[in-house]
């Protein structure tokens, strides 16, 4: 792969593609999210039956990927704002998103028990 | 000093001293395209600034109510093993949760509905494919705010 131009190829275009796809992705999951909300209408074991779904192991590791992806858009979101407000934003754009991975990094190790211990109970017993 | 230096008036040395002063100053030129009382209004209006504000104050607010919701659903108290009919019962019963999880579509499905309107406008190049694209991004943007608002206003912790 060739070097990248100021902008092509760094930290500003991949920041902005991760921003433009974990977007996507966590707007599919509302939309099913919402319809599963929904069942709470239909009846207690019905609205019981779907969220039992979330509570399997591979479910789980998929909102794991989900916090993931939440946790990278509203923090690059946090810096986007930076960038756009902030009148030294531009110029610290890079430090920033390397603070956001660092924090990100945190973060998703601290959701590691929360989020998989659950579902690590089920699989190896507790 | 080099030659490109240009002094107060606006003048460089090129051109020589300058033929104005305060008591002949320069004329008054109207910039071309300077909106007057004559120009007619502009029938854009300013949607495009309007969403670019949105999705940043809505942004903000998002990364509150969302972690909120993502802490209480998935981290605190048992985590996911805890949701059920009844804990949803026990959290709409306080208005203060219904507002929360209402703010919290709408905002969330509005920013959702116009980032992928951005993409939609970005990637799909042919007229017929932007519009159906777009008008299968909005029927199911308004079908599920109104389906998600009708169930938080109309539920019913003793539905049987």
């Amino acid at each position: 792969m060739p070097a990248g131009t100021l902008y092509r190829g760094r930290e500003g275009m991949w920041s902005w593609v991760a921003h433009r796809v974990t977007g996507v992705l966590i707007f599919f999951f509302l939309f099913v999210h919402v319809l599963d909300t929904a069942l709470v209408r239909v009846s207690p074991e019905a609205y019981d039956d779907v969220v039992a779904t979330y509570k399997t192991p591979i479910v789980a590791l998929l909102e794991y990927g989900l916090v993931a992806a939440i946790l990278f858009h509203a923090l690059n979101g946090l810096r986007v704002i930076a960038v756009d407000f902030w009148i030294k934003g531009a110029r610290y754009q890079k430090q920033m998103l390397w603070t956001v991975v660092a924090v990100w990094i945190v973060l998703m190790l601290g959701a590691i028990y929360p989020v998989l211990g659950h579902a690590a109970r089920e699989l190896f017993g507790s | 000093m080099s030659t490109t230096e240009t002094s107060a008036s606006g003048v460089g040395p090129v051109e020589g001293a300058s033929p104005y002063s305060v008591d002949n100053p320069a004329p008054v030129i109207e910039p071309p395209r300077k909106r007057t009382k004559k120009t007619p209004k502009s029938t854009r209006g300013n949607f495009e600034m309007a969403a670019w504000l949105f999705m940043r104050l809505s942004g903000v607010v998002l990364v509150v109510l969302v972690i909120g919701h993502l802490l209480i659903q998935l981290v605190l108290d048992g985590g996911v093993s805890k949701i059920g009919f009844a804990f949803v019962a026990g959290r709409w019963a306080s208005p203060f949760w219904q507002v929360w999880d209402l703010a919290m579509l709408w905002l969330a499905m509005l920013h959702g509905a116009n980032g992928l309107r951005t993409v939609i406008n970005d990637y799909a190049e042919r007229p017929n494919t932007r519009l159906w694209l777009k008008g299968l991004l909005y029927t199911a943007t308004v079908f599920t705010i109104l389906l998600g608002t009708l169930v938080i206003f109309t539920f019913d912790p003793n539905i049987r």
